[in-house]
């Protein structure tokens, strides 16, 4: 045994609650309040895991979000592959495995790639495997290397919350600069949410010394806190500011222990504070990697918090001050400890019980599956089961990087720090440099002061000081061995220089090249030796190397966070009909359509669909159909400019419409291509409804809106989409008006009274109905517009009184065949984005009209007036042949060559008919009815002959009969 | 995540806006206008860099109007309800 958990002590820990979980197959023992990686130190497991691409043995380094090592699969309902078991929680029954580790991390098969690192440097695998196809290696390769996996049979046991949030001040951080901010923001009468991402508030004074305002830092604490949360603030543990965006909105991702999923934030404070601390570097030294070897300020943060002594043989190396309250607390608690200063002057006093070494560096570490001792750069060599190194701060600066903020070197912390203030947003504590607690507060102090006067008073610190003094050890090139720079991605000093040989030298390329500071901890610990390194390679200044840009997320969210409840038949939701339970007891199959779900058809499930749609098709043509097409847009444009207004709107002159009659026309897009096509009923002088296709609603409303607010006036025109308010019932067929008139509307159903292409009005159970004449399936047709809360009774009567008629519920598909067989197109269907109305046949208003409309002047060019452009034609094929594919090309040969001449754009088989019918927009095909045409479909060619587009009825008998 | 001032409901999430294009590209009537005057009114854009003047619809108020940002920083810098120069 090395690592320990000791008998007493530890802040975080609940020794009255012991846990129990598995990781990599073993029972480790723990207690509440432990996380994954407290428990495995007090359990002594060494080796957490292995690196991504050598397959290295790695164990824990940190002790928070920075940690680059120990990532684990987290199973069960909270599934998270590649968490940090340094800040998971460790729970009663948590399943964890190491990543990227076969079997498990302590005997991994494919740790014999280590020995064959230096055949594998930084863009190995570009180099190497480009010829012939990197594909034919990517599997392979992609299975050796990586980090965790995802488990592919999970399903999530809930979605996330997602809440909208406002208040004055935003403090990130609860460390000491946090605490003071969020109290002085209080005490001036500021709404306060204060998020820490650690489980318990207090940041570095959980573990660190001090003393404020005459008391121990936890009380400090605690009374901070309590007065915080009776006034009403927000305070928010185990949350993780994880992105500035535009506007100074602030993403937040908040964890939970119980097995909520986690809950996003996106708040908007006035101003935010940033204490968001700062995270302890490395220092280079060959194997500097191996397990054993951890950031001296995690160690103190494990003793302290909970209870564990990492080792018993303890080398601390530091070339800062920060390092000597580690080494005697580790000393006092019972390890024997050597810290090796670099510096050989001004290091603070030795502490009791530690032997110092000033003026030496760590040359390597010593050992295999962990650490075993380290040589100095003497020569001289030390035995240890453990390795603590502090190579300085580098300030948490990421939020204050993603909000655009630029950055300043300073050369005696030895550290970016946040420059000009960006506004909304300032920042204190060791984030923005600071040392000592005194320097702490007075940064607390300024970063509030702008809000306004304070009633509460600045805290003084009362206790003993730390200090900096800081003497940078970077990285250097020409060094020997193998020392790490990045531990997640294995980057290496001799990659780094392999890159700036290979005129990587942006840090942008560097990133890029070597993969330094990619993946979960984004370089955390990793980049700023990094770009030392560089500069000292090229021999630049840090400045003069400049950071990657800083973007979201701080650290890894779930998508889940993100998705929220937009989820499964929530992420994109259907339009439902009002009768969608009536069609559902009659057996309908639903599809959707356009965004609204609609019956397809009614009973024939799979492969009897086909029959069902072809006996709905069939039994259409010879009785009545009821058709629900409640989807059909309803919207009213209203005002004494309306007629003005739609003429402007339609290709077609609708102001010479009367009222009480409809008019079908196209809308255009101003580049002339059809837009949409539908019936204008005119209800009376200043009165129209637009009865757009069903699944262009929403667009058609929208650009109603914007030429009447552009273009007409607010006050000329009104326009209201009734489309949802109103449910229409179709009925047609020859028998369509029988039945009508056995179920009574209360109006004139004659064909003197009401003739095709009018509406009339009639009530049925004391509600208005407003019945329009038009058709769809080239049968007589009306269409009933009734309350859609009211429509229910008025089916259930159109379906009573069709018994008589054998009357037959049509679904959509149906209703497609009817209208093919009669040439009618859909929009986006039989056209495409090029489609104009003359190619469908509608030439009289371009030649003719002489007002303006939208897209008049597109049907006016060069390209509108090619004489070879597509046209709407129908497609016949000889009875017993099978439908032509829908988007089959009609095809051409020139020189032994094909060539597209246009292709299908609706085929079914007619059962009226009994024989195949297709629409399709084929090359001046309005020209070349009767002709023989190759349609090619996957290699395959069939003969068809171009018609005209109206395969049935072509007189229009039947609207009358 | 950008707040936009809908001059009849206040500031509000980017996500309940709609982009509509440049404002002032005044729409030429009649079948006569110049072919390169409509395809400029069709697809010529400004893009500038820094301030710019745009159309955008609040979708949830259904209100269009004129906002002045600045391209580069987001900074909002205007917003006004469509009319009169636009109106016919
Ligand atoms: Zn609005």
């Amino acid at each position: 045994m090395t690592a320990s958990r000791l008998t007493t002590g530890g802040s975080a820990i609940d020794r009255s609650r012991p846990i129990r979980f598995n990781f990599d197959g073993t029972t480790v023992q723990g207690f509440a309040g432990d996380t994954i990686a407290s428990a495995l130190l007090a359990n002594d497991v060494a080796v957490v895991g292995r690196s991504f691409k050598y397959h290295r043995p790695r164990g824990i380094w940190g002790a928070g979000v920075e940690e680059p090592n120990a990532l684990v699969d987290v199973g069960g309902p909270q599934a998270t592959p590649n968490t940090r078991a340094t800040t998971e929680p460790a729970r009663d029954g948590l399943v964890a495995k190491s990543v990227n580790a076969t079997p498990n991390a302590l005997a991994d098969r494919n740790a014999f790639l280590d020995r064959f690192s230096r055949f594998i440097p930084a863009a190995f695998y570009y180099k190497t495997f480009m010829w012939p196809d990197w594909h034919m290696f990517e599997p392979r390769i992609r299975a050796m290397a990586g980090l965790g996996k995802v488990d592919t049979d999970w399903t999530s046991p809930g979605t996330a919350d997602q809440i909208n949030h406002h208040c004055d001040v935003l403090v990130v951080g609860a460390g000491p600069a946090g605490l003071a901010a969020a109290r002085m923001a209080a005490g001036a009468g500021l709404s306060v949410t204060l998020v820490d991402d650690q489980r318990n508030p207090g940041g570095s004074l959980g573990h660190r010394a001090g003393e404020i305002d005459g008391k121990p830092a936890a009380v400090w604490i605690e009374e901070t806190v309590a007065e915080l949360a009776a006034g009403g603030h927000l305070i928010l543990p185990s949350t993780t500011a994880f992105g500035i965006y535009d506007h100074n909105l602030v993403g937040l991702n908040q964890r939970h222990l119980d097995r909520r999923r986690d809950t996003l934030w996106r708040v908007r404070p006035r101003q935010i504070v940033l204490a968001t601390g700062a995270i302890e570097r490395p220092l280079p030294f060959a194997n500097n990697d191996l397990p054993g070897i951890l950031s001296a300020d995690a160690a103190l943060a494990y003793l302290r918090r909970h209870a564990v002594l990492v080792g018993r043989r303890i080398v601390v190396a530091t070339n800062n001050d920060s390092a000597y309250e580690v080494a005697s607390a580790l000393a006092e608690a019972g390890a024997d400890v050597t810290l090796v200063d670099i510096r050989r002057d001004g290091t603070p006093d030795t502490p009791a019980k530690v032997r110092l070494v000033k003026g030496r560096a760590l040359a390597a570490a010593n050992g295999k599956l962990r650490v075993g001792g380290v040589t100095l750069d003497d020569g001289t060599r030390l035995d240890a089961d453990c390795v603590l190194v502090s190579g300085g701060c580098t300030p948490t600066i990421h939020l204050f990087g993603q909000a655009k903020g630029k950055l300043t070197w300073s050369e005696a912390r030895a550290a970016f720090l946040p420059g000009d203030p960006v506004d909304g947003i300032s920042v204190a504590g060791a984030a923005a440099g600071a040392v000592s607690l005194s320097e702490v507060f007075a940064g607390s102090e300024k970063a509030v002061a702008s809000l306004g006067q304070t009633k509460a008073a600045v805290p003084r610190s009362t206790g003993p000081e730390a200090t900096g003094g800081m003497a940078a050890a970077w990285p250097l090139p020409g060094s020997k061995g193998r020392i790490w720079i990045d531990y997640q991605n294995d980057v290496t000093v001799k990659d780094i220089e392999l890159a700036a040989r290979e005129n990587f030298v942006s840090v942008e390329h560097l990133k890029r090249y070597t993969t330094l500071g990619m993946a979960t901890d984004q370089g955390k610990t990793s980049n700023l030796p990094g770009l030392a390194l560089m500069a000292g390679i090229t021999g630049r200044t840090v400045p003069e190397v400049g950071t990657t840009t800083y973007r979201p997320p701080f650290t890894p969210v779930p998508l889940a966070s993100f998705a929220g409840a937009r989820v499964g038949e929530l992420m994109a939701p259907v339009r439902r009909l009002p009768l969608e339970n009536v069609h559902r007891s009659s057996g309908a199959v639903f599809q959707e359509y356009g965004g609204w779900l609609r019956p397809a058809h009614y009973g024939g499930r799979d492969a009897d669909a086909e029959r069902a749609i072809q006996d709905e098709a069939l039994r259409a043509r010879k009785s009545v159909a009821l058709f629900d097409g409640s989807t059909l847009g309803k919207i009213e444009v209203i005002g004494p400019k309306a007629a003005e207004f739609v003429d402007f709107l339609y290709y077609n002159t609708m102001s010479t419409l009367k009222p009480g009659r409809c008019r079908y026309g196209f809308m255009l897009s101003e580049n002339g291509v059809v837009f949409d096509d539908g019936v204008l009923v005119r209800l009376d002088e200043h009165r129209f409804v637009v009865s757009c296709s069903s699944s262009h609603v929403t667009a058609v409303h929208a650009r109603l809106e914007e030429w009447r607010q552009d273009r007409f006036g607010r006050d000329a025109v009104y326009i209201h989409n009734a489309t949802s308010e109103m449910a229409t019932l179709t009925v047609s067929g020859p028998n369509a008006r029988k039945l009508l008139e056995a179920v009574g509307l209360g109006l004139s159903l004659d064909d003197a009274a009401l003739p095709h292409m009018t509406v009339g009005h009639g009530s049925y159970a004391g509600n208005e109905v407003r019945v329009t004449r038009v058709s769809f399936t080239g049968d007589r047709s009306y269409e009933i517009s009734i309350r859609a809360d009211r429509a229910e009774p008025l089916w259930a009567q159109l379906r009573q009184a069709g018994q008589a008629f054998e009357a037959v519920l049509i679904g959509l598909e149906a209703l497609m065949i009817l209208r093919a067989e009669k040439g009618f197109i859909v929009i986006g269907k039989d056209t495409d984005g090029t489609t104009l109305p003359h190619d469908l046949g509608s030439e009289g208003p371009r030649t003719k009209r002489q007002t303006e409309y939208v897209g008049r002047r597109s049907l006016f060019t060069e390209e509108a007036s090619r004489n070879n452009r597509m046209q709407l034609v129908g497609l016949t094929v000889p009875q017993g042949e099978a439908p032509l594919p829908t988007g089959a090309h009609g095809i051409k040969r020139e020189n032994g060559k094909l060539h597209s001449q246009g292709f299908v754009t609706s085929s079914y088989q007619s059962p009226t008919l009994g024989r195949p019918i297709a629409l399709g927009l084929i090359e001046r095909g309005a020209t070349r009815h009767g002709e023989t045409i190759e349609i090619q479909h996957l290699g395959k060619v069939r003969k068809a002959m171009i018609a005209a587009p109206c395969a049935f009825d072509p007189a229009g008998d039947r609207l009358n009969a | 995540m950008q707040l936009f001032p809908c001059p009849f409901c206040g500031p509000r999430d980017e996500t309940e806006f709609h982009y509509g294009g440049d404002a002032g590209n005044a729409r030429p009537d009649g079948a006569d206008v110049p072919i390169d005057r409509w395809a400029g009114y069709l697809y010529l854009r400004g893009n500038p860099k820094g301030s710019a003047h745009e159309i955008w619809v609040h979708m949830t108020c259904g209100e269009f109007f004129v906002m002045e940002r600045d391209t580069v920083t987001h900074k909002v810098l205007s917003s006004a309800a469509l009319g009169g120069e636009h109106a016919a």
